[in-house]
């Protein structure tokens, strides 16, 4: 199963020297998951500087991976679940919710930008909503530029 | 038979873990039947020439403690580390960063500035900042450079152990200093590189007296605000203890007394990240699924970063990303 976009591979007519963001979007195997696999089937298209991890859960998101993630070169993070009250663990995702608000203190203690970091509820059914919150959250991060990392 | 040889040192420290070695007692003479204390400023007189005039690996065992902020101390580091056989990263400044890498929230200039001119009880009209090279008429004068980031010591060279703690226990440095006794004595193997020593392999929640109930809470409180509950534990009381986040090894002192966990045993076993746990682990007490509602709880969270990583800044992961230059309050700051 794969979720990227399938559109076929056509030759650039121009190489673009545009920077693209590095967004990683973590979504949940039995709501988002589903939600951007049925964006790939129907054909919409989203954003390609958004590269997806699968996690069975929302609530299988330590803040660690975020912070992982932020540390090896990502410009956003997107976490993605089953909407409240359709988590398929009953609870996940609202673990996730007070998880988030309380990594996204930490994140702009460090001083970044909230605004990299996006709590979003995609259901199965959702494809169109997913390629919106991929494009919107692309769009973002373009305005903000890069992120840098040391060594 | 010559006796072994043991060096201690200093870096960017407090100079608490040196206090908490003495704080041995009279196990302290037997540190000294048995090894020859080749170098300690604090205590013994011999000078860095000697220890460069040393081969290499003539020390058997370095108890290194501070952390690594200017160029001095990093000379330091790989000076001991070439002389010594083990180099022990001994206490939490050189573990993980501790208090001084704190500053790696703010910039070197901003650090500077505040220390020399701008702090209430400084009086410098003219800015005079330390200079690495000074020429006066009877010579010249250099200073090590300060550094813009506070690093471990593992982060500027190989260190064989870890014995964590701000400062290491007592109990816990002699039980270090005794295995090694015996180990050098009676020829036993090391054990593997890279082990922490002197602590223990859960969290400080479980040598914590206190009976934890995992009670969902709907405000944090600072422990000045309350009287806490002698026998039930700090969290379940709304109070930010960083236990669950924390190694064990320090027996609960704080929270048996009633003061929460600061955590400066560093991150609890098989996690490097003491702040993402800390998050995970307060998250999960909070009593409320709507967003306002838990952003008003948070509220009750003073300086996360700060409170989070107090003892383990440098090495934070989210600390690796780069950010603009800092705003005035010292936190940086990415417009
Ligand atoms: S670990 Fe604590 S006691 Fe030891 S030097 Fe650092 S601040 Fe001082
Ligand atoms: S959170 Fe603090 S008070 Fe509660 S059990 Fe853990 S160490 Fe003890
Ligand atoms: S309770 Fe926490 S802060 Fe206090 S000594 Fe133990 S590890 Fe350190
Ligand atoms: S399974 Fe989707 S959020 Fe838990």
């Amino acid at each position: 199963m794969t979720t990227t976009t399938e559109a076929p591979l056509r030759e650039p007519a121009v190489v673009s020297t545009e920077w693209r963001p590095r967004i990683i979007a973590f979504l949940c195997n039995w709501c988002s998951y589903t939600g951007a696999d049925l964006a790939g089937i129907s054909r919409i298209q989203w954003d390609p500087s958004v590269n997806i991890v699968r996690v069975m859960c929302s609530g299988r998101m330590d803040p660690t991976f975020v912070a992982k993630a932020f540390s090896m070169g990502a410009d956003g993070v997107i976490i993605s679940g089953c909407h409240p009250g359709d988590c398929h663990y009953q609870e996940g995702n609202y673990k996730t919710l007070r998880r988030f608000h309380l990594l996204k203190r930490l994140v702009e203690g460090f001083g970044i930008d909230g605004e990299r970091l996006k709590l979003v509820w995609v259901s199965a059914s959702e494809g169109d909503e997913w390629a919106a919150t991929a494009n919107e959250m692309a769009a973002k991060i373009r305005a903000l530029g890069p992120l840098e990392v040391s060594s | 038979m010559s006796k072994p040889k043991l060096a201690l040192y200093w870096a960017a420290s407090c100079g608490g873990c040196e206090i908490a070695v003495l704080d041995i007692k009279e196990k302290i003479l037997d540190v000294d039947a048995f090894f020859d204390v080749v170098f300690w400023p604090v205590a013994v007189d011999f000078k860095v020439k000697d220890v460069e005039a040393m081969e290499d690996g003539e020390i058997d065992l370095c108890l290194f403690n501070g952390a690594v902020r200017t160029s001095d101390n990093d000379y330091m580091a790989h000076l001991l580390r070439r002389k010594s056989k083990l180099l022990v990263a001994f206490g939490s400044c050189a573990c993980e960063g501790c208090i001084p890498a704190l500053s790696n929230t703010t910039t070197k200039t901003a650090t500077l500035d505040w220390v020399f001119a701008d702090s209430p009880s400084t009086v410098n009209p003219d800015r005079v900042m330390p200079q690495t090279v000074t020429e006066t008429p009877v010579g010249t004068i250099e200073l090590p450079e300060f550094w813009e980031t506070v690093k471990s010591l593992e982060q500027v060279t190989d260190v064989d152990y870890y014995v964590p703690g701000c400062p290491p226990q007592a109990h816990q440095i002699w039980g270090v200093l005794e295995a090694v006794i015996d180990i050098l004595e009676n020829d036993k193997p090391l054990p593997p590189k890279g082990t922490v020593l002197g602590a223990g392999d859960k969290t400080c929640c479980d040598e914590c007296p206190r009976e934890r109930q995992e009670k969902k809470i709907k405000g944090f409180k600072r422990i000045h605000e309350v009287m806490p509950d002698p026998d039930q534990c700090l969290l379940d009381q709304g109070i930010v203890c960083m236990g669950p986040a924390t190694r064990s090894g320090c027996g609960g002192l704080c929270v048996a007394v009633g003061v929460p966990c600061r955590g400066c045993y560093g991150p609890a076993p098989n996690s490097k990240d003491q702040g993402t746990k800390m998050v995970a682990a307060l998250a999960s007490v909070i009593d409320s699924d709507d967003p306002e509602e838990i952003e008003r709880i948070l509220d009750g969270i003073v300086d996360p970063v700060g409170t989070f990583y107090r003892f383990s800044m440098a090495h934070a992961t989210l600390g690796k990303v780069v950010v603009g230059t800092p705003d005035s309050s010292g936190n940086g700051g990415e417009s």
